[in-house]
Formats: structure tokens, C-alpha cells, sequence
């Protein structure tokens, strides 16, 4: 329902009605071309649609290119340092069940330098949206190769072409324990990138979402025949899944039946490589949630707390031995 | 310390009518392999001496290893127990008593100079008849080698004794030795056999009776084979005290701060403040959260402070280590945090389970860039509680992290103090949802005090990015040359609007003599011991205390210059001099007399050390006494 709000809507609206303004702030500093400009608009759309209150809403970043994003939204937002996106945002959703919270981060800051929390906030399964833009290569310092770089490619660190392969984004989260959504899209087919976030911010749970994000600047070629050709991308298509209109449905060549259900299927379709599966590859409602854990025992008033230490203190108390 | 252990003893000589003497003070150790409960035993008896009204100070002999091997020197496990007819602050001196399961362990102790002449050994003598003859050799050596340092040496069937009741004598002999001991030191047997119950409550209640049993025995043993009956009058206190250790003071403290959030990876000795926490922060409503490590646990409980929750995270040298970076963005966004370190010995993984108080420059300048915050150190147990309330409410007032500083030796310290009586301000109030005030911007730096109120997510109208770049006043990303100077400005104003409100250190002794002493941290106690003692003896000495470590404290360059000599002494490494390679130039200080030489410009030596042992207030006094000849002779010299 709330998509069909439309921008030039004439019906009148409450006083609480959010508007897209309501959730961008600044210019964008990114370069032209950059996946980042339509990684927020679509944030911002999601955030309008699900009339999320501002003051309510928090974007949490890392450090790079990508973790600039909170600087351009209107809502409340944490740039904080490079890789460690995701404690920061766990410890703002623990206790605070009732703020809306966006985790961005980069390849190198989430597969890199903060790997190790990135495993731990996907088994935390706390409700957020984490979204990994994943431009294969380090941005903001200026072309360093990336644990997502493909194989063999030319950066200012591996002049004769990277060593290693790459990780890959959706295997390792589809790896982790109580992971319970992972999907992936790009920044340049927008509807299914406004409809993955969406399904995301609506998923109860830590909703992993990687975004193959093109760098003109320094990966022009990386995805240029990718974004130039929808054949390249496969619709992974179901029911249950992240579903676009018929009339966008249709212009996708390669269409996989995958019910995100099948983590192991899920797992096969994380593998391929000829192409860019997009779409919902797991999901799973009924994971453990650590930010329930968090939010319970909240706003205990203070006789209660003192009625607590008192009686804890008691265990410890020597009564006066002269009365 | 007197002898007071003086006639000797016939074991087979029973029932016969001893006397009853009153001493003033003991100390006592109990030690053995690892696993033996030694621990446990001396526990109980500083609980059980707290309770009758004593004073009493405890110090944990604590391995590195978990297990390591058996009778071996280096894995001595145990614990010292002081108790006296007055507010004891430290360790003291040499044991008076000493109750070993083995007498390899002793070694070890020997090493760290913890007995002499004056102490009375009760050996474990089931190594005499041991089926292997290299023990029989060792232990018979080491008997003869015992005596010939003086020591009295007495020993023990304990193994024997507590076979007659229990099949293993492992699982037990510690409450025989402690039914021992509170013959020995007349102790309430009713409170003993409670607190067996105590420590066994979640046990059955057969095993109980069972330890109340073994109790009895060693009590009944020590009636009828010693001579020696003692009697350590309580204090007269008219008011309810509490006793425990520095870390439960410390998890206490945080309950009592309304801190609703501890963020924590587990390291020693921190980590036994999450142990308690884990088992009663629900009921003040709060909760534990184990990070996968101290950097995601900083950056946890930095995002929790972000969104108004009040957080505290605690660690030890090497976990600081990893928060350094966190910390630095905690100062550059002014978000209000409370870092516990609980030091331990260092650089690197260092002691792990032992004191030191190493950590003092890393806490005040660890941080890449210009970063400051504020630093406290408790110096005692009932500081560990009251600092971190104090801590809590500074983290807020000037919205800024701040570290309390604690130690190895104030952890497994126990102590009573005055029962706290918990008030709600002290509390860290709601967090406040109402709109935000139009028109004030997220950092609107206060130009006198570099204060500025900081909205929470929640509040409509007060949408602002925490950012760790440089920034201004609204939060904006800003690298314009003053734009920069004056955020750093408004965050290093803060810091001298705190400090504007600490008054000056008390002195502990004449306010001017021959020689200062200034300590921090856990050596409170010994320090104002020993002072106490060379000033019984009419040295112009006195000493001085730092609990407000930074910003610095007002009025010490005036306290400074009534002395002759100011000294440091610390728990911390410093150069000796005297070495051919040390001069003037390179010599390096001790960390709170650099700090301080740096900042009043003021000649202060320090004495200091990496024993990974707390300091006894013998070993300050001697040192006082030789400051204060080679003062003399200087004088003498300049003449
Ligand atoms: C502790 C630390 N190490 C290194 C850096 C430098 N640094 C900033 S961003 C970055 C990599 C950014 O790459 P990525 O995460 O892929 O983000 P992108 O710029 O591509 O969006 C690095 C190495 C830093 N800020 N902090
Ligand atoms: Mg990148």
C-alpha cells in the first residue's frame, strides 16, 4: 500500500507525513557515476515508504567511500571508524528496540578490517539492514586491492595483477550460524535494488545485502559489460522472494526458480559465475534474535534498582557490632 | 612485626590448658598445588574474620598457568589474610603463618621474600612416608632448609586426619586446615560452618555436613595438639559494613552508577567483574554483552552511549590496547563512556594475574592524535565502588570517556568499608526524548568550558552524524585550520573546567619535611603504613595520594616545594640509577613521575618496580629511611 504514496500526492496529509526531503541532507560527494547515489535514494525511498520517523532512524557507517553515506541522510547517523560499522550499530539496536538501523559498509571495511565483526553481527541476527557496497576495490584511498577483487586485477598495491581470489560476500554470510537473510542486487538495476532493501528493512532480522556497486574511478571496466547487458544478470525468482513487476520481471533473460528457504541451493546459486544472481538467496524468520535478548529487563525504575543493590548488598553486610 | 610464635609445640603432648593471647594483628598464608582450595580456605577466613569485626586485607597467590604441574615452585596457588584489631589497607610484611599442602610451593613464596624467621610453618607431612624416594628427599631437604632460615616448622598428618572422614583428602583438606586456623585465631565456629554453607549453596547437603565435619576435625585436631591460641580483638564500628573484593566493589559500583550495559571481552583479572555482573545485573536492569573482542566491545558500548544507554566496558592492559582506537573516536565525537582497566602486569601479555600499575600513560596519551579524557585510580576497595559513580557522572557532565583505573591487587583484595547507602542521583537519570532545542547545534561549544549538550537519537530535531573526521559545531565534516584548532580547544577546555573544580591532594603527615612520598592506585596502604612508622620514629616524612590522575591536580607544585625531596613510588618500571649506561639524560622515569616532572617542572625522583607484587610497606619504609641518609649526605656533601 504505502508504495503507491506518490512524491506529488494532493490528498492531504498528516502532520507526521515524512517526505524524501525528510531523510536527505547535503550534496552527495561522490563521483559522477558512482553506485553510491542510487544506493541512497533507494534507502531514502524505503525510509519514506515505511514512513520511518527521522529522529528514529539511525545510518551507521564505517570508514571509505561508501561509509559517507550518513552524512547525506536526514535522520540520525554514526561515521565511525574504518571497519567497526557493525559493533557500533549492534550497540545502538541492543537496547533501543524502537530505532530503525542502517549498517553501510565497504568491501574493504566489511570483508577486510572488520571481518571478524561481520561474522559475529550476521550470528547476532540483530534486526538492521547491512548493506555491503561492494565495489571490489578499496575507494577511498585511491585503488587498493580489495579481498573482493577478482583474481589478476591491476591496483596500485598488486601492479602485476592480485594474487588471491576473491571472497565471496553471499558464501561467507550463507556460512555463518544463525545468518537469516542474504541477498544480493546492484546499484544500477534501481528497482530491484528499491525492493531488496525494502524486503530487507522489513525482514526480522540482521538482513545482509550485497550490493555489486560500480567504481568509474577506478574499476571502470570491472562491470561494464555486466551493466550494459541484463543478460548478465539472473533473476532469482520466487513467492516468497524479492519480486519486481511483471513488466520488470520480463526484461531479464536468465530467470532461476530458487526458494530462498533452500540454504543449500542458496549456496549453489552464491557459486555462480557467469552472471550476477540477484535476488533473494536465504531467508529464515525464525533465527534466534540477539537484540530481543537486549531489550529485555528495560527501564527498571529506580526504587526497583535500589530495592536490587540493597538486597545484593545485604549478602556482603557486617551489621554494626556495638549496638 | 613481633614474633608471636614463641614456645614450642609437642605434637603428641594433648589436652593440655593453653593459653589465650591477644595479638593485634596476623597474617596468615595458606598455600598449595593449584585445585587444592587453598584459595577458598583463605577466603573464608577473611570472610569470617570481616564478619566478627576485624579488619582485613587478602591477597590472592595466583599461578599464571591453570594447572600447573603439581609441587612444583612456580605454581604456588593460595592466599595471604591479614586481619587486625584496626583498618588494615595492604599486605604487610612477612606471614606470621603459613599452612602449605607441600613444601615445594614454599620455594616460591620464599622467593617473593613472604616469610622469615618469624614464621611458623604447618606442613602437610604425608610427602615424609611418600612411595617415591626422590619426594622423601625433597621434602626432607627442604624441612632441614626451612629451619635453618629460622623458621619453625611443624608437621602436620593432614592427609592422615582427613582420610578418617573422607576418602579423597584433596577435596577437603582445605576446610580441616581451616578448622585449623580458627582454633588457632579463636574464630566464631558458627560463623565458619555459615559460610561453608555459603560456598556450597549450590551444592547437596550432604556435602555440606561433610565439609562442616572436616571443619570440626581440624578445629578439635588443633585443640589437642597446639599450643598456640590466639585472640585478635574486632573494631568498634558503630555502622553496617560491607566486605569484598575490588571487583565486586567494581560491578557493585556499576549497579549503583545506572549503568544498564557492560560490554566486555573476558581478560584477567577484569574479568570477574563480568561474573558477577552476569549473575546480578538483572536485577537493576541490566546486561552483559561478551563482544567477540575489545575492539567490538568499546565499539559496542560507544554506539549504546550514542543512543542514550549508559555503558560501561571493562578490561585489562592488552584489551585497552585494542580500544585505542575507539577511544580516540570517543573523544573526537564527545561520547560520554566508562572504561574500567584493571591493570596488569605488562608491556605485551605480560603478568597476567599480577599487579602493576603500568598503564597510567598509555591511559592519559594512548590514543593517536590529540586526545583527551579523564583518568581516575582507586585506591581503595571501597573506591573501586564509589569511582565508578563518580566516573559515570563525569562521562556525562563533560561528555567525555573516562578511565578508572584499578589493579591486580585491589581485584582479589578483600576489605570492609562502610555499607554504601545507594541514592537514586546516583543513578544515571532516563534518557531525555523530548524535541530538541531549535536553533543549538550538536556540538555548540561553550567558549569558556568547551561544554555542549548532545542530543539523542529519539529526540525530533536534533538529526546530526557522529563523525571521527574533524568537525564543527554542527557536526559538520569541516578541515578548515581553525575549525579544527577550536573543536580541539573546546575538547581540551573541558578538561580544565574539571579540573577547576578538584582541590588540592590531602597530606597525609606534616604539610612540609625532609621527603614526599606521592603514590597512586593500590599502594595507598602500604605507603601511608610505612610513613606512619618512619614518622613514629620522628623522619620528617610524609605522603600524598593521586586519585584525579588527569587532568593533573591543583596545588601540587606548592605542596611540592615544602619538601626537600619528593619521591614517586609505583608499581612500574624505571631506570635504577647507578648503571653504567643510565645518566641524567636517558634515565627513565617512572610513569607518574614523568608525568608529573613534565607538568610542575619539578625535580621528583621516583622508586619503582616490576615484581608483579604489591608493594609492602617493609620494603617503603627501608626505602624511605634511604632517601632519606642519601639526602643527608648530599647535604653534607654541599656543605
Ligand atoms: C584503521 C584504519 N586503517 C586504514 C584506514 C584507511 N582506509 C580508509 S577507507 C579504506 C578502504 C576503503 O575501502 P572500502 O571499504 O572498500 O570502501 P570504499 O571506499 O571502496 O567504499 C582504508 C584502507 C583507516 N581509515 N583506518
Ligand atoms: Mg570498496
Amino acid at each position: 500500500m504505502l508504495n503507491a504514496t506518490h512524491d506529488f500526492c494532493t490528498i492531504p496529509m498528516p502532520d507526521e507525513h515524512y517526505g524524501l526531503n525528510d531523510y536527505s541532507k547535503g550534496m552527495p560527494r561522490w563521483c559522477p557515476g558512482c553506485g553510491g547515489h542510487s544506493i541512497l535514494t533507494s534507502v531514502q525511498r524505503v525510509c519514506k515508504d515505511l514512513q520511518y520517523p527521522p529522529e528514529k532512524t539511525v545510518a551507521v557507517s564505517g570508514i571509505g567511500c561508501s561509509s559517507r553515506f550518513p552524512h547525506y541522510m536526514g535522520t540520525y547517523g554514526f561515521h565511525g571508524l574504518h571497519g567497526r560499522a557493525f559493533p557500533v550499530a549492534c550497540g545502538i539496536k541492543f537496547r533501543r528496540p524502537d530505532l530503525n538501523v542502517f549498517a553501510i559498509t565497504g568491501d574493504g571495511d566489511c570483508c577486510s578490517i572488520g571481518a571478524g565483526h561481520w561474522v559475529h553481527a550476521v550470528r547476532y541476527n540483530m534486526k538492521m539492514v547491512a548493506l555491503l557496497f561492494d565495489n571490489g576495490i578499496y575507494g577511498l584511498t585511491k585503488k587498493q586491492t580489495s579481498p573482493t577483487s577478482p583474481l589478476g586485477t591491476h591496483s596500485n598495491t598488486h601492479p602485476e595483477g592480485s594474487i588471491l581470489p576473491p571472497i565471496n560476500p553471499l558464501q561467507t554470510t550463507l556460512g555463518i550460524s544463525n545468518a537469516s537473510f542474504v541477498a544480493q542486487t546492484t546499484d544500477w538495476n534501481v528497482a530491484h535494488l528499491y525492493a531488496t532493501i525494502r524486503k530487507a528493512a522489513e525482514h526480522p532480522g540482521f538482513a545482509f545485502v550485497r550490493i555489486v556497486q560500480r567504481c568509474p574511478a577506478f574499476m571502470r571496466d570491472l562491470y561494464a559489460d555486466l551493466s550494459g547487458n541484463p543478460e548478465n544478470l539472473i533473476y532469482l525468482k520466487s513467492e516468497n522472494g524479492i519480486n519486481l513487476e511483471p513488466n520488470a520481471q520480463r526484461k531479464f533473460e536468465r530467470v532461476i526458480e530458487h526458494n530462498p528457504l533452500n540454504i543449500n541451493k542458496a549456496r549453489e546459486h552464491a557459486e555462480i559465475s557467469d552472471g550476477i544472481p540477484i535476488g533473494l538467496l536465504y531467508q529464515n524468520t525464525e533465527n534466534p534474535r540477539y537484540d530481543t535478548y537486549g531489550a529485555h529487563n528495560l527501564g527498571m525504575n529506580a526504587t526497583d534498582k535500589k530495592q536490587g543493590i540493597r538486597e545484593l548488598l545485604d549478602h556482603y553486610t557486617i551489621k554494626n557490632n556495638n549496638s | 612485626m613481633d614474633k608471636h610464635f614463641h614456645s614450642t609445640v609437642n605434637v603428641d603432648d594433648t589436652n593440655r590448658l593453653v593459653d589465650l593471647k591477644q595479638v593485634d594483628e596476623t597474617i596468615i598464608e595458606i598455600v598449595s598445588d593449584s585445585g587444592e582450595g587453598a584459595q577458598k580456605c583463605g577466603q573464608s577466613l577473611g570472610a569470617i574474620s570481616a564478619k566478627m569485626g576485624n579488619g582485613v586485607w587478602t591477597v590472592e597467590i595466583i599461578p599464571a598457568e591453570i594447572q600447573p604441574p603439581a609441587r612444583s615452585r612456580e605454581g604456588a596457588s593460595g592466599i595471604r589474610v591479614r586481619i587486625g584489631s584496626s583498618k588494615v589497607t595492604n599486605m604487610g610484611n612477612h606471614a606470621n603463618l603459613v599452612v602449605a599442602l607441600n613444601e615445594q610451593v614454599i620455594y616460591g613464596r620464599l622467593r617473593q621474600d613472604a616469610y622469615n624467621a618469624n614464621t611458623l610453618m604447618l606442613l602437610e607431612n604425608k610427602w615424609a612416608s611418600h612411595v617415591s624416594e626422590d619426594i622423601r628427599i625433597q621434602y626432607k631437604e627442604a624441612v632441614n632448609e626451612f629451619r635453618q632460615i629460622g623458621i619453625e616448622v611443624f608437621e602436620i598428618p593432614m592427609e592422615e586426619e582427613c582420610l578418617k572422614l573422607i576418602p579423597d583428602a584433596r577435596k577437603g583438606k582445605n576446610m580441616w586446615a581451616l578448622g585449623l586456623i580458627c582454633y588457632m585465631y579463636s574464630r566464631n565456629m558458627d560463623l565458619a560452618a555459615d559460610q561453608i554453607k555459603l560456598i556450597f549453596k549450590k551444592k547437596s547437603q550432604a556435602i555440606i555436613d561433610l565439609n562442616i565435619l572436616l571443619l570440626k576435625a581440624g578445629y578439635k585436631w588443633a585443640q589437642n595438639n597446639l599450643s598456640y591460641h590466639f585472640e585478635i580483638p574486632p573494631i568498634a564500628v558503630d555502622h553496617d559494613q560491607v566486605v569484598m573484593n575490588g571487583n565486586e566493589a567494581l560491578s557493585l559500583g556499576i549497579m549503583a552508577a545506572g549503568i544498564e550495559l557492560c560490554s566486555m571481552y573476558p581478560i584477567t583479572p577484569a574479568t570477574s567483574v563480568s561474573h558477577h555482573l552476569a549473575e546480578h545485573f538483572h536485577k537493576v536492569g541490566g546486561i552483559i554483552h561478551q563482544a567477540e573482542d575489545e575492539i567490538a566491545a568499546m565499539g559496542f558500548a560507544i554506539g549504546a552511549s550514542f543512543a542514550g544507554r549508559t555503558p560501561v566496558t571493562v578490561t585489562s592492559g592488552p584489551g585497552l590496547a585494542l580500544k585505542t582506537e575507539f577511544l580516540g573516536l570517543a573523544v573526537m565525537a564527545e561520547i560520554p563512556l566508562v572504561i574500567i582497566n584493571v591493570q596488569r602486569g605488562g608491556p605485551s601479555t605480560g603478568l597476567p594475574t599480577k599487579v602493576e600499575q603500568s598503564d597510567l600513560l598509555a591511559a592519559m596519551y594512548g590514543q593517536a592524535g590529540d586526545a583527551p579524557k579523564i583518568v581516575l585510580a582507586a585506591s581503595t576497595i571501597e573506591e573501586c565502588f564509589h569511582f565508578v559513580i563518580l566516573a559515570r557522572k563525569l562521562a556525562e557532565s563533560f561528555r567525555t570517556p573516562v578511565i578508572l583505573l584499578s589493579d591486580a591487587n585491589l581485584a582479589t583484595g578483600v576489605q570492609p568499608f562502610t555499607r554504601p547507602n545507594i541514592k537514586t542521583e546516583w543513578f544515571a537519570p532516563p534518557y531525555d526524548q523530548s524535541p530538541w532545542q531549535a536553533g543549538v547545534s550538536p556540538f555548540d561549544w561553550n567558549p569558556e568550558t568547551g561544554l555542549s549538550k548532545r542530543p539523542i537519537p529519539g529526540q525530533k530535531g536534533g538529526m546530526y552524524t557522529v563523525t571521527g573526521l574533524a568537525h564543527g559545531s554542527s557536526g559538520e565534516v569541516a578541515y578548515q585550520p581553525e575549525v579544527n584548532q577550536n573543536s580541539a580547544e573546546s575538547r581540551s577546555r573541558k578538561m580544565a573546567s574539571f579540573q577547576r573544580t578538584l582541590k588540592p591532594p590531602k597530606i597525609n603527615g606534616d604539610s612540609e619535611g625532609d621527603l614526599l612520598i606521592v603514590g597512586w592506585g593500590s599502594t595507598l596502604g602500604a605507603i601511608q603504613e610505612a610513613v606512619q612508622q618512619a614518622r613514629n620514629e620522628d623522619l620528617k616524612v610524609s605522603s600524598i595520594h593521586l586519585k584525579f590522575l588527569f587532568p593533573i591536580v591543583p596545588g601540587l607544585v606548592e605542596i611540592f616545594a615544602r619538601f626537600k625531596k619528593v619521591v614517586t613510588f609505583e608499581i612500574n618500571y624505571s631506570d635504577t640509577p647507578g648503571h653504567p649506561m643510565i645518566t641524567q639524560e636517558n634515565r627513565r622515569y617512572a610513569q607518574l613521575a614523568s608525568y608529573l616532572r613534565a607538568n610542575t617542572l619539578c625535580n621528583i625522583d621516583c622508586f619503582s618496580n616490576v615484581h608483579g607484587q604489591p608493594m609492602s610497606p617493609d620494603k617503603i619504609y627501608y626505602r624511605i629511611k634511604q632517601e632519606l641518609s642519601e639526602e643527608q649526605s648530599n647535604l653534607s656533601h654541599l656543605k
